[in-house]
């Protein structure tokens, strides 16, 4: 697999598909694993962490389902690809940092990635469309027994897998799931349904993970406690607060609508003309008006644009893909020009 | 009382710093004492965070903590406290003493009921001794299970009684 492959199709988490997927974007699960007696990637010298990427890759190499999947060195890629592998959700901002003996394997429908020499050993995830934590699970159960006979995998009756930090101790397991919450941000009820979630053990983040700030109405949500609970019990709990989350979002919509449905289409159809006529548009404000467009495909306002368009538009007009599509560095105010010019032919079909 | 930074405004906020066992009484204005305290903030990053709980209940075996050191990578609980990360899966039995608290003040538990590796399974099953027992009486009385703790606790007297006998004398 090249990484210019990865360009040409959409993601599997982009889908749009899967339950609930008119709030719910995505569903991931990540495990940490070390090998044992090993030195964590931050504290080995560079021999070690070129061993253990040796030892992993040959384990890799012996799982069937994992074999042929694309299998990425950070050393090796220039700062655009791994900034692209970043906005595709693959690998973390500080995997691409620092990028000795580091490497990335992910399969064709980007629904497994899996970072080697991050802050663990192996960092693991399965990412799926819509609501689907379990489905993913399974998933992901199942590499980590293949991962686990083929490599002596850092373990402790009591205190489960142990991880280069302990507060992934246990599980080594977090479950994230991205939900699109624009009517509980207009109707201005977002701060308690987040201050809500943080009471109980559950964090909130942004679009890009750990450190960033929620833009565009996404939030994502994850468990914060992983040990004394199995996988399948955090799991369940994460479902059930989302499932709250959705009733919520569900009510400010229909509270939105019943209200205010003038001024909410007034605002869709603004923010869809400047979509579709801008010349020149930031990042940020891309992300923000497809948000309210996405919103008004949801309601039914917006007919003629299918959700997977845009929630692929909101990763294709990150900076690295421009870069990507281009073919080329282009200056901040150059990625101006080519993300309108990108986003008006992709809506004005 | 003037501000001993900016020797302008009043002293309103009064500080006492320890640094090195020196200790230094401070005079701040309200301005000079929210810099401070933002200087305070950037220097406490998640590792110390971390390390405070850590510490939170036993500060006198501070010059303890610092000495233990994780035999197989080198790692010192001093070295854990500065960058909030153990050095290797071992430096989890060379500071089990630590850690544990340090875990169930992170999670609220520190006993692990999730998977295991499957090739390990067998093994793992087979190890379950006193510590394990010790784990599972203590979940069950937070659970309330009378019953089960109870059982449990008749498994370790059991347990603790034939070590006494193998070893020839009692201990604690």
């Amino acid at each position: 697999m090249n990484l210019n492959d990865l360009l040409n199709h959409t993601s599997e988490w982009l889908k749009g598909t899967g339950p609930h997927s008119d709030i719910v974007i995505s569903s991931r699960i990540r495990l940490a694993r070390n090998l044992e007696k090993v030195a964590f990637p931050h504290w080995a010298d560079k021999k070690q962490n070129e061993k253990t990427l040796e030892i992993i890759q040959q384990a890799v190499s012996k799982i069937d389902f994992l074999k042929n999947n694309g299998f990425f060195k950070m050393g090796e890629l220039d700062s655009v690809d791994k900034q692209l592998l970043v906005e595709r959700h693959l690998m973390s901002h500080e995997h691409a940092q620092k990028s000795n003996h580091k490497a990335l394997i992910v399969d064709g429908d980007e629904v497994v990635s899996i970072m080697i020499n991050e802050e663990d050993h192996i960092r693991c995830q399965v990412m799926q469309s819509g609501l689907n934590l379990f489905e993913a699970w399974n998933f992901i159960n199942r590499i980590d027994d293949s991962f686990s006979q083929q490599l002596s995998i850092a373990f402790l009756a009591d205190w489960g897998y142990l991880t280069a930090c302990p507060t992934n101790t246990g599980t080594g397991m977090r479950g994230s799931v991205m939900l699109h919450l624009p009517a509980l941000v207009i109707t201005r009820q977002i701060n308690r349904v987040l201050a809500a979630i943080a009471k109980l053990s559950f964090t909130t983040r942004g679009l890009y993970g750990e450190g960033t700030q929620a833009t565009g109405n996404f939030f994502q949500v994850s468990n914060q406690v992983s040990l004394g609970h199995s996988e399948e019990e955090i799991i369940g709990n994460i479902n059930g607060i989302i499932r709250q989350i959705i009733e919520q979002e569900n009510q400010a919509r229909e509270f939105l609508l019943s209200q205010n449905r003038a001024i909410l289409e007034d605002r869709v159809y603004r923010s869809l003309g400047i979509l579709k006529n801008a010349h020149i548009i930031s990042s940020q404000e891309t992300i923000e008006l497809l948000s309210v467009v996405r919103l008004g495909s949801d309601l039914k306002m917006v007919k003629d644009i299918d959700r997977q368009t845009i929630n692929e538009l909101f990763i294709i007009t990150q900076p690295a893909h421009l870069q990507k599509i281009e073919n080329k560095k282009l200056s901040s105010q150059e990625r101006d020009v080519k993300r309108a010019e990108l986003v008006r032919n992709k809506l004005n079909l | 009382m003037i501000c001993d930074l900016c020797g302008k405004k009043p002293a309103t906020v009064h500080l006492t710093e320890i640094i090195d066992d020196q200790m230094k009484e401070l005079h701040l204005c309200e301005d000079c004492a929210r810099e401070k305290s933002a200087q305070m903030e950037q220097q406490f990053g998640l590792s110390d965070l971390l390390a405070g709980l850590a510490e939170f209940e036993k500060p006198t075996k501070e010059l303890e903590t610092e000495r233990v050191k994780c035999e197989a990578c080198g790692l010192s609980y001093t070295d854990f406290k500065k960058v909030g990360r153990l050095g290797c899966s071992e430096c989890y039995i060379s500071f089990k003493k630590y850690l544990g608290p340090l875990l169930r003040r992170i999670h609220g538990s520190n006993y692990h009921t999730g998977k295991s590796p499957s090739k390990l399974t067998q093994v793992v099953k087979k190890k379950a001794g006193l510590e394990e027992l010790r784990l599972k009486l203590q979940k069950a009385i937070e659970m309330e299970a009378f019953e089960e703790a109870a059982r449990i606790r008749d498994q370790i007297r059991d347990m603790e009684r034939k070590q006494s006998k193998d070893s020839g004398k009692s201990k604690e």
